[in-house]
């Protein structure tokens, strides 16, 4: 009975909550939701699959704005990023026909993610030591990255004919999980890492919440900015990789479109409020396989792509009204109400 | 206590006030005389401030009646108690730091021209002539209000305040960052509003200040009603135990402790050190063992050189010597390696991390210094934490409390043990018992002393309060205009000696 209550009050609770109804919806109106099989080439298949495997780059995102966000920050560059690391990627490979890459896969990687930790350097800068407010700061990159990944591809898709390069965003042969769904495990792992065994998250939630007095308990601040935006930047870089790979390109002007947006809506939807603070990392994943969720259920019960932003929006707006604090105390005077007439009658 | 029905210009009866689960008043009486001033006395929790809320409209109360010039009234919100008369000025001045002196004054009501457009030059003037005229003020009324120290800000919140045609004038521990002379001043103001037929209620810790100014007072203990008194005819001693609910003997509150003996050696040594508008020319230096008061009036400098101390700002001349090594100080972390510790003045700008646990808060200074990646596993943090709670009697319903919902008291004791988990060689505690209960305040004041007697920790205690200073340190560093004037040593450690020495009529033995 107390692990329930601890669980019903816990900040998981209505995350999960929605995560689960949307399931139990698609459980009752989608057939075969929930079954998974395995192809003929021996990959898994099936709806909880796709879900989770066209979440992973808005997960890696979104662990990477949790800590910004945390900090009181935010960081809308991350679509733009997300696009510089796979124009990176594509152009290290490049574009010949017969399948030989220009550079070794391992360099076009490494390049990429590179890409994306100068461009958290770059926010890390503006907002941690020039004091820039973060939403101006990132809005610069925002604005500029596309232009940036066009300028690396010389205006033209760079279409990858290396076959490896596509692993990356299918699978690797011979393994059943798509390997972008590993790439984001091995992410959550390594956030749960710094979380839990490192004093990381106590500095970030203590710099989020009081910058002065963490600055007079001896915190580096400006420091633990700079490496949230750093980190949120290798995230990019990460997911840059796995949508670059998707469709084997590089195309400036859609990889990871509006993503940052998606990844701020992650994280709230996770229950981290967005002046700071308090974060919760198992939220923030929820949130991301939520909001995926609710695209592949449209899909699955046959909500036309135009109306989907729609409805998409009905039930986000929802799920965060029933969040805010405001209906948590509407609710709690109900039942208040309610246990008096009780105990009146 | 025979008072009239008539001159009574505000009675509250059997007032109680529920929060969900917790009962905050019992069956409160609450009665004020027509230009009088009346302080509202008890230890923090005791209702003071809950009362004033219920009063002013913040809260509704659950029963009781409030009769105000005669009418009983109901107030819904504070607006509507201000334009009945009730004004409050609070303890954090609570107006926009970024408008201007006569903005904050008018704003909401300002004085409007043909086409409805703010009379600029009207409110200006009207602005500098109601501080001048009521207050003795003499400022720049058109500079952000930013401009000007806490104290003058807490004038102008007493400006605004009277400018609403008030009845009753509720002053929430307005002298807590007032020095003395400030408070002085406050207390003539207050004295001519009374004079006015204004009755006021002020809320303070400081016992003096209460004698000083007040009339009558009415004492709370646990949200119930202890009783209202003359203030001529209650000894201190008797107020006291009747706030803490037990009888204690003179000597326990006016003992002076058994002082800290200083070592021959120095801790920490300045030599001719300069931070640019914040300190000149300081050459100090602070034994091992010792307790060392910075005194001096509020804006003399003390807490400048305490920071300077612990490398929240840097020096641009001079030399730092800790242990006679010269150090370079750069951040609070330099200082920290060298076993500084600092409790800052601004508890809850400067000290709590206020969504945080208390075991957080107690970690945090040592997390830091240890850096990221010695993260300390979670049952030592338990361990810890429940270490520093039980050794500084913080009361906590459990580690995991956020700090925000402590008192005061126990907030400044979270923020002394984070500093003492990290096992420093000096403590700075600046104005460590500010706003604070005098239990608490007495137990504060003995910890520093203790610490320097048994673990040979030197403190350095920084208090506008002169008997604090005198009671708990053994030498003196006078400060005026950001220098330090003289030092008084020993037996010359007096209230009287520190005024004079501050008004320069006093330079010490030495």
């Amino acid at each position: 009975m107390d692990k329930l209550k601890q669980f019903t009050q816990s900040s998981l609770m209505l995350p999960l909550c929605a995560l689960a109804v949307l399931l139990l919806f698609n459980a009752i109106f989608v057939d075969d939701f929930f079954t998974i099989s395995m192809m003929e080439n021996g990959n898994l298949y099936g709806r909880p699959i796709d879900i989770l495997y066209r979440a992973s780059s808005l997960i890696i995102l979104a662990l990477g704005m949790t800590f910004v966000i945390a900090t009181g920050g935010i960081d809308i560059s991350v679509g733009a990023v997300v696009a510089i690391s796979a124009a990176t990627c594509c152009l290290m490979l490049g574009g010949d026909i017969s399948g030989v890459p220009e550079h070794p896969f391992i360099v076009a990687i490494i390049a990429a993610l590179c890409a994306g930790i100068i461009s958290g350097i770059w926010n890390g800068t503006l907002v941690a030591k020039f004091k820039i407010q973060a939403m101006v700061a990132t809005l610069i990159l925002m604005t500029s990255g596309r232009g940036i990944a066009q300028l690396l591809t010389d205006g033209q898709i760079i279409t990858v004919y290396y076959t490896p390069f596509s692993y990356i965003g299918g699978n690797i042969p011979g393994v059943m999980v798509p390997t972008a769904m590993i790439i984001a495990f091995l992410m959550v792992c390594l956030v749960v890492f710094l979380d839990r065994k490192t004093s990381l998250g106590l500095m970030i939630q203590s710099v989020g919440i009081n910058p002065t007095a963490s600055r007079y308990a001896g915190v580096k601040v400006t420091a633990v900015l700079f490496a949230v935006y750093i980190f949120s930047g290798f995230c990019a870089g990460t997911a840059g990789l796995i949508e670059g790979s998707l469709i084997r390109a590089a195309d400036a002007n859609n990889a990871g479109l509006n993503m940052e947006m998606d990844a701020i809506l992650a994280v709230t939807l996770g229950g981290t409020l967005m002046v700071g603070g308090r974060y919760y990392i198992g939220g923030t994943i929820i949130g991301a396989i939520t909001i995926q969720t609710l695209t592949t259920t449209m899909y699955a019960v046959g909500v036309s792509s135009d109306r989907l932003p729609a409805i998409k929006a009905i039930v986000i707006l929802l799920i965060i009204t029933i969040q805010s604090e405001r209906f948590k105390e509407l609710y709690r005077n109900w039942r208040l109400k309610k246990s008096k007439e009780a105990a009146n009658a | 206590m025979a008072s009239n029905e008539s001159d009574l210009i505000l009675e509250m009866k059997n007032i109680d006030m529920f929060f969900p689960g917790v009962k905050a008043l019992k069956d409160v009486t609450f009665n004020l005389k027509k230009g009088e001033i009346h302080s509202l006395m008890g230890e923090n929790g005791a209702g003071k401030s809950t009362l004033v809320k219920v009063l002013t409209g913040v809260y509704q109360k659950t029963n009781g009646s409030i009769r105000f010039d005669g009418e009983i009234i109901e107030p819904k919100s504070p607006k509507e108690s201000q334009e009945m008369g009730i004004s409050t000025v609070y303890q954090e001045v609570n107006l926009c730091s970024n408008l201007t002196v006569a903005e904050n004054i008018f704003i909401g009501r300002e004085p409007r021209g043909k086409f409805n457009q703010i009379d600029w030059q009207t409110m200006n003037k009207n602005a500098k002539q109601l501080l001048h005229d009521e207050l003795g003020i003499d400022i720049d009324v058109t500079k952000v209000l930013d401009f000007y120290p806490v104290a003058m800000q807490q004038m102008i919140a007493i400006a605004r305040a009277i400018d609403t045609k008030c009845k009753i004038l509720i002053l929430d521990e307005p002298t807590s960052s007032l020095s003395d002379r400030e408070t002085e001043r406050l207390f003539q103001i207050m004295r001519n509003l009374k004079n006015m037929g204004i009755s006021i209620i002020f809320i303070s810790h400081f016992l003096e200040q209460i004698y000083t100014i007040c009339d009558r007072v009415t004492i709370l203990r646990d949200g119930t009603y202890v009783g209202a008194y003359d203030l001529k005819e209650l000894p201190r001693i008797q107020l006291i135990s009747k706030m803490m609910g037990k009888e204690i003997k003179e000597d326990e509150i006016e003992a002076v402790v058994d002082k800290s003996v200083p070592e021959k050696e120095n801790f920490i040594e300045t030599d001719n050190v300069t931070v640019p508008g914040k300190v000149k020319d300081l050459t100090m230096n602070i034994k091992k063992g010792e307790v060392v008061g910075f005194g001096g009036l509020l804006g003399s400098g003390r807490t400048e050189i305490a920071e300077m101390l612990f490398g929240i700002t840097e020096k641009t001349q001079g030399t730092i010597k800790v242990d006679g090594v010269e150090v370079s100080v750069k951040s609070p972390m330099d200082q920290m390696k060298n076993r500084l510790a600092f409790c800052p003045e601004d508890r809850k700008l400067a000290g709590i991390i206020g969504d945080l646990s208390v075991r957080e808060n107690i970690i945090l200074a040592m997390q830091a210094k240890d850096g990221m990646f010695k993260h300390m596993p979670r049952h030592k943090q338990n361990e810890l934490a429940d270490y520093y709670i039980d050794l500084l009697r913080i009361k906590v319903s459990d580690r995991e409390q956020l700090i925000k919902n402590l008192s005061g008291g126990n907030q400044q004791k979270v923020i002394i043990a984070r500093w003492l988990a990290t096992e420093p060689n000096l403590l700075i505690l600046d104005e460590p018992t500010r706003g604070i209960d005098v239990g608490t305040k007495t137990e504060i004041e003995g910890l520093a002393v203790r610490l320097a007697k048994e673990k040979r920790m030197s403190v350095v205690f920084i208090s506008g309060e002169m008997g604090e200073m005198v009671r708990t340190c053994s030498r003196i560093l006078i400060i005026r205009d950001h220098e330090k004037i003289t030092e008084l040593n020993g037996d010359e450690i007096s209230t009287a000696h520190i005024m004079q020495a501050i008004a320069g009529d006093y330079h010490g033995q030495a």
